[in-house]
């Protein structure tokens, strides 16, 4: 145990020197919610999205959400590109902890995200975002949580498709039901019966049902609670199912 | 020398077969092999021989579908983790990563076979000296020639310092210079620590020119076996590409028929 401790950290360490070292990793999948955030954002200032609060205490939590998922999805190209020149063969045949590759990665990209998110909940302030403090830093153990579940899943698929496209089809037919269908955008409050029904279907609608309650400083109603429990049951079946994928992924050439 | 002590590679039957879609496709159907200490082993053979296979497999990375293997002293399937402690492994595509600079390369290695921070620094240091690659530490592999990348690939292969060093098509891509250089590090590295290196080639001339001992491998099975010498020998061969025609009944840069 001690020993994959230190060897994820060492993955970990080697990771986060890839990442700073790149100019464009802190930005990559940032983008996208900081459009949203500037473009979209004053839009909504003054519609009620019956989630109690300002538009912004519902707006951003769902651009947080919505980073985890873009970013956390994604990252899996990352390790397809080792993949295909020998990083991860040279390290599996070191006495390299096996799980330490992929839960390393998985480490740097929660700190990347909850970084990411760190930023853009200022940028938030900056528009006109006002929230509760404790709820903002509780609204960052979700979006760990969540990005660590996303990452794991990614890697592991990574690992399993042959070819980088093949990779981008299956994640992009992922995400984009996904992200619409939890409600991150615009809040399933304002949605018919049947596409709220649909939506519960999705684990991140809990999560950010969760963080718009932190956000209100509603803290025990229920619904923090029950994303919590979701988005950790997430977080543990992605841990086994990454886990498993890797795994896998040696057995075939 | 050779023969004298227990082999550090002992390989009896081992065999590889991928199920594929069109069917399953025999990559490897039951090689031995054995090399001693400090012994050079070529593994000779036409493109789609089953050369990557048979290394992938004694490097860990693939499980065998047949056979069985020690390594270093540790069987390959019942302490992998063993072998990998007592290996180098070099894979044809490098695996650098392209914009890591060569010294850190070398410390994370270090680090991924236990070493502490600064025995792993250490020990980069002196194979960044050995090797030549001092005064490119700081540059990012991408940034390094055909020569330089190999080198460096093989410093990370030695960074633990293996008992068996397994090198896939090592000179694959290397301008002549290069590759002169790249057989005197070989020489080298098993003069001066006595390691055994097994390494794969389709080239005839790197073959006879650093190979104590070959093995011929055609279609997924060993075909001859020998010192070049008595593989010319053997068929009354002026050459090794003589010898190697009589063997297998085409060259080796020919596919290998399926």
């Amino acid at each position: 145990m001690n020993q994959l401790f230190a060897d994820t950290g060492v993955i970990f360490g080697r990771s986060m020197r890839q990442t700073l070292r790149s100019k464009t990793s802190l930005t990559f999948g940032m983008l996208q919610p900081l459009l949203f955030l500037a473009l979209m954002g004053p839009l909504l200032s003054k519609v009620d999205l019956r989630t109690g609060g300002t538009s912004w205490q519902a707006f951003v939590p769902g651009l947080l959400v919505q980073l985890s998922l873009l970013g956390g999805m994604f990252v899996g190209m990352g390790i397809l590109v080792e993949r295909q020149v020998g990083v991860i063969d040279r390290m599996r045949a070191t006495p390299l902890h096996p799980a330490a590759p992929l839960l390393g990665r998985t480490l740097r990209d929660v700190v990347q995200l909850v970084v990411q998110s760190a930023l853009l909940v200022v940028l938030g302030v900056a528009f006109g975002l006002r929230a509760p403090l404790a709820g903002v830093l509780l609204g960052f153990v979700f979006v760990g949580l969540l990005s660590a579940a996303l990452a794991l899943l990614s890697y592991g698929l990574a690992m399993n498709v042959r070819t980088t496209p093949e990779f981008a089809a299956i994640a992009n037919t992922v995400v984009l039901p996904m992200m619409l269908l939890a409600g991150l955008l615009l809040p399933m409050t304002l949605a018919p019966g049947w596409l709220d029904a649909a939506s519960r279907i999705i684990p991140f609608r809990y999560t950010v049902d969760a963080v718009r309650h932190l956000y209100l400083g509603e803290y025990t109603d229920g619904t923090v609670l029950a994303g919590l429990g979701v988005t950790a049951g997430l977080a543990t079946v992605a841990l086994y199912g990454g886990l498993a994928l890797f795994r896998r992924s040696a057995r075939t050439p | 020398m050779p023969g004298m002590t227990p082999p550090v590679l002992d390989v009896h039957g081992l065999s590889r077969t991928f199920q594929l879609r069109s069917g399953p496709v025999h990559a490897v159907r039951g090689i031995d092999l054995t090399a001693g200490r400090g012994e050079i082993l070529g593994v000779l053979g036409p493109n789609g021989a089953g050369k990557t296979t048979t290394v992938r497999m004694l490097a860990t990375l693939l499980p065998p579908s047949g056979g069985r293997a020690v390594v270093a002293g540790h069987d390959l399937l019942d302490d992998p983790a063993g072998v990998r402690a007592r290996i180098g492994y070099v894979a044809q595509s490098g695996g650098l990563d392209p914009s890591c600079p060569v010294g850190e390369e070398l410390v994370t290695q270090g680090r991924m076979h236990r070493l502490s921070r600064a025995g792993s620094r250490a020990r980069a240091a002196e194979l960044a000296a050995d090797l030549h690659l001092e005064d490119l530490l700081e540059r990012p592999t991408a940034a390094l020639s055909g020569g330089q990348r190999r080198r460096l690939e093989i410093a990370l292969g030695l960074v633990n310092r293996p008992e068996v060093l397994f090198l896939d098509e090592p000179t694959t891509g290397l301008d002549p210079g290069s590759r002169a250089d790249l057989w005197d590090l070989v020489r080298r590295v098993r003069r001066d620590h006595g390691t055994t290196v097994l390494l794969t080639t389709h080239y005839l001339d790197e073959a006879d020119a650093l190979a104590d001992r070959l093995v011929i491998v055609d279609a997924g099975t060993v075909v001859a076996e020998g010192t070049p010498a008595d593989l010319k020998a053997r068929h009354g061969a002026a050459t090794l590409q003589d010898a190697f025609l009589a063997i297998t009944g085409r060259a080796t840069d020919a596919p290998a028929a399926v």
